[in-house]
């Protein structure tokens, strides 16, 4: 029971980390393309303008709030590689 | 799927697996040459086959149970969101303002811990430090390349090429790698996590119209076109970046000759 619990933390940790991370404006603009896509759909004209740009605009914008939240760990390699018994090793990029 | 998305469907899965086996090598070798090789390649290989049987066991259900339209509107917005992550990131790396990944300090730091572990290696037998170390290392970079795997390969219908596209790049990695027996520090990663970034972005923005029934002028000749406009996007934004100045610029590692500098140098 514990292993099973620790195996859905962990399958539930690597999801959230994968899609939402230390960039949630990402995830949320992708659902946001996804909704207007699906709102669009029979305005062939308008989604292909419009996804593209969505896409483009929050990528710059997501670039532009990394400039800004101010310095980041030293070096990656110090929280990179986990404990060899436990954790894992940080292989998140 | 006319042959240019099938080439840059190749072209992505095979950068991806480039770039996490490449790290995966670092774990891999720091394990062998503090532990033992015969604990660290069992642990490499076991993680490849559970890998492999997760794409199988993922993918082929999903290309044959899942309505094609709601796979790729999925599969198209899972891509977007790994696509936009990297991209991000090598902006933020090509621009100086986030640290390059830097093999030679998690090879080193790695080496460090595991020989300085308690757990003596065994002169018989398997070490389990080092088969756990290569199994987590290959594993855990291997999901991401697994995912893009299941969602190129499955949106397309090209799983087969797909998985045979990241087998060739893991084979690469691992031949070069035992080849100059040591972890691969000089392949340029952020250029090559570029270009993935942009293929994934390109793939995922066309998978999302599709998938929802938007018709993209050219059909999959949409793709290569997004390819141009994401490429642009990102070469336009790094140079702002630079001119923009270092705001935040991280404090540098440890500098050793023939390191890199964060964000600059990349071979």
């Amino acid at each position: 029971m514990r292993t099973v619990r620790r195996g859905a933390r962990a399958f539930g940790a690597f999801w959230w980390d994968f899609l939402i991370g230390d960039t949630p404006e990402l995830f949320v603009a992708v659902l946001a393309v996804v909704a207007v896509a699906l709102l669009l759909r029979h305005h062939h004209l308008a989604a292909v303008i419009v996804l593209p740009v969505m896409t483009v605009v929050s990528l710059v914008a997501s670039s532009l709030r990394g400039r800004r939240s101010g310095p980041r760990a030293p070096a990656e390699p110090a929280a990179d590689p986990g404990p060899p018994s436990a954790g894992g090793t940080g292989a998140s990029d | 799927m006319n042959p240019t998305s099938t080439v840059v469907l190749v072209l992505a899965v095979f950068g991806a697996s480039t770039v996490e086996m490449v790290e995966a090598l670092t774990l891999v070798v720091a394990a062998g040459v503090t532990r033992g090789w015969r604990s660290a390649l069992e642990g490499a290989a076991a993680a490849v086959v559970v890998l492999g049987v997760l794409v199988v066991a993922v993918g082929a259900p999903l290309i044959h149970y899942v309505p094609i339209d709601t796979l790729r509107v999925v599969v198209g917005a899972l891509l977007l969101v790994l696509g936009l992550a990297w991209l991000r990131k090598a902006i933020l790396r090509a621009s100086g303002l986030k640290a390059l990944h830097d093999e030679d300090a998690i090879f080193a730091a790695t080496s460090a811990e595991l020989a300085g572990d308690p757990a003596a290696a065994p002169a018989r037998g398997r070490d389990s430090v080092a088969f756990a170390v290569a199994f987590k290392g290959v594993f855990l970079e291997g999901t991401e390349v697994v995912l893009i795997v299941v969602s190129l390969g499955a949106s397309q219908h090209r799983l087969g090429i797909a998985a045979a596209a990241a087998g060739a790049a893991a084979l690469m990695v691992a031949v070069v790698g035992a080849v100059v027996a040591r972890q691969l520090s000089r392949v340029p990663e952020n250029s090559i996590k570029t270009v993935v970034g942009v293929m994934l972005c390109s793939f995922g923005l066309f998978w999302v119209g599709e998938g929802a029934g938007v018709h993209w002028p050219g059909s999959d000749l949409a793709i290569p076109a997004f390819v141009g406009l994401f490429a642009v996007v990102t070469a336009a934004t790094v140079v702002w970046l630079r001119a923009a100045g270092p705001s935040s610029v991280p404090a540098p590692g440890p500098a050793r000759p023939g390191t890199p500098t964060p964000g600059r140098a990349v071979p």
